[in-house]
């Protein structure tokens, strides 16, 4: 049993991540990007930013931006690195991957690595509900798992594009895990609860962490147009779609061929 | 389940095979979600930075 879920996980993640980066490469990636030029001051806040957005939109389809340095704005919040104009880290020197093949490779990793962890929570979510599992079943469950891990916090917690304001990390990763949490929780009432006021509870769970709030900037007005964040969080709930999808038929496609 | 009294074994078979089963599930569930937390959530500036455009691309809080 260990092999199989482990086994149909990493799998499914190892493929998921893959494809995903290809999709990232003419999504969402050149907008973080051209995000990441305005965060570092590269380019005349009060002028063109219009122009510059639809040249990102032709550049997505064509080539990637070539130089561009990881850094973050002082609009962030405290606890990790930052870089100056001149990309070169301030406190604590942290290394960092270059541009280029070098930052796409750990990119790669990094979707690998999410994709495993997401369909090892898939793969058990089929063992414990047991039954027939295929690809197609598996797309389903995936739509929960975008559910809660998009579609809920980012109702609150919108996709950040490098350079946005926004509240303290350490209490928007709290809050984004509570709702993920009462997303899911709130999810299976509602869809295995045998008794309406399962049902009813299960809704109230899902909408807590909206009562409660996301935690929000005090100010707002980063450095990046509001058409280019606009664009970024459009396309990364979209390609977070995409990946759920092929993430669900793989796991549920693996789950069933592997044996226990 | 249903014919608990006439056969244990089939039973006791069936227990030990779901045991097994949550057993894998809770060890996967647990696993995912550390591997989840450690390339989304990690406040490393070396861990973060590696796994930046990730972060972004799938909406975590990540500045």
């Amino acid at each position: 049993m260990f092999r199989k879920l482990f086994g149909a996980a990493f799998a499914a993640g190892i493929i998921a991540g893959l494809l995903i980066t290809g999709v990232q490469q003419v999504t969402t990636t050149p907008l973080i990007l051209h995000a990441e030029e305005y965060e570092n001051g590269g380019h005349d806040h009060a002028a063109a930013s219009r122009s510059d957005y639809i040249i990102i939109q032709t550049k997505v389809f064509s080539t990637l931006p070539e130089k561009l340095i990881l850094a973050h704005s002082s609009s962030g919040t405290a606890g990790h690195d930052h870089a100056d104009d001149e990309g070169q880290d301030h406190d604590d020197h942290a290394w960092a991957p270059e541009d280029g093949l070098e930052r796409t490779l750990y990119t790669v990793g990094a979707n690998i690595a999410m994709g495993i962890a997401f369909a090892l929570m898939l793969t058990a979510a089929f063992a414990v509900h047991g039954g027939e599992m295929d690809g197609r079943r598996g797309i389903l469950w995936a739509m929960g798992g975008f559910a809660m891990f998009t579609l809920g916090p980012n109702l609150g917690l919108p996709p950040e594009v490098p350079g946005s304001m926004a509240a303290e990390l350490g209490a928007r990763q709290m809050w984004w895990l509570g709702c993920a949490a009462a997303t899911g929780i709130g999810l299976c009432l509602m869809v295995f609860g045998r008794k309406i006021s399962l049902v009813v509870l299960g809704i109230l769970i899902l909408i807590a962490p909206h009562v409660i709030g996301a935690p929000q900037p005090e100010t707002i007005g980063g450095s990046v147009p509001p058409e280019l964040a606009g664009h970024f969080a459009a396309a990364s709930i979209v390609v977070a779609a995409v990946f759920w999808a092929m993430l669900g038929w793989l796991s549920g496609t693996f789950y069933k061929r592997f044996e226990a | 389940m249903k014919t608990r009294n006439k056969t244990t074994t089939a039973d006791q078979a069936y227990l030990a095979n779901r045991t097994q089963t949550l057993a894998a599930a809770l060890a996967a569930a647990v696993f995912g979600s550390f591997l989840f937390l450690a390339v989304g959530f990690a406040h490393s500036a070396t861990v973060h930075n590696a796994t930046h455009d990730a972060r972004h691309a799938f909406a975590l809080p990540c500045h």
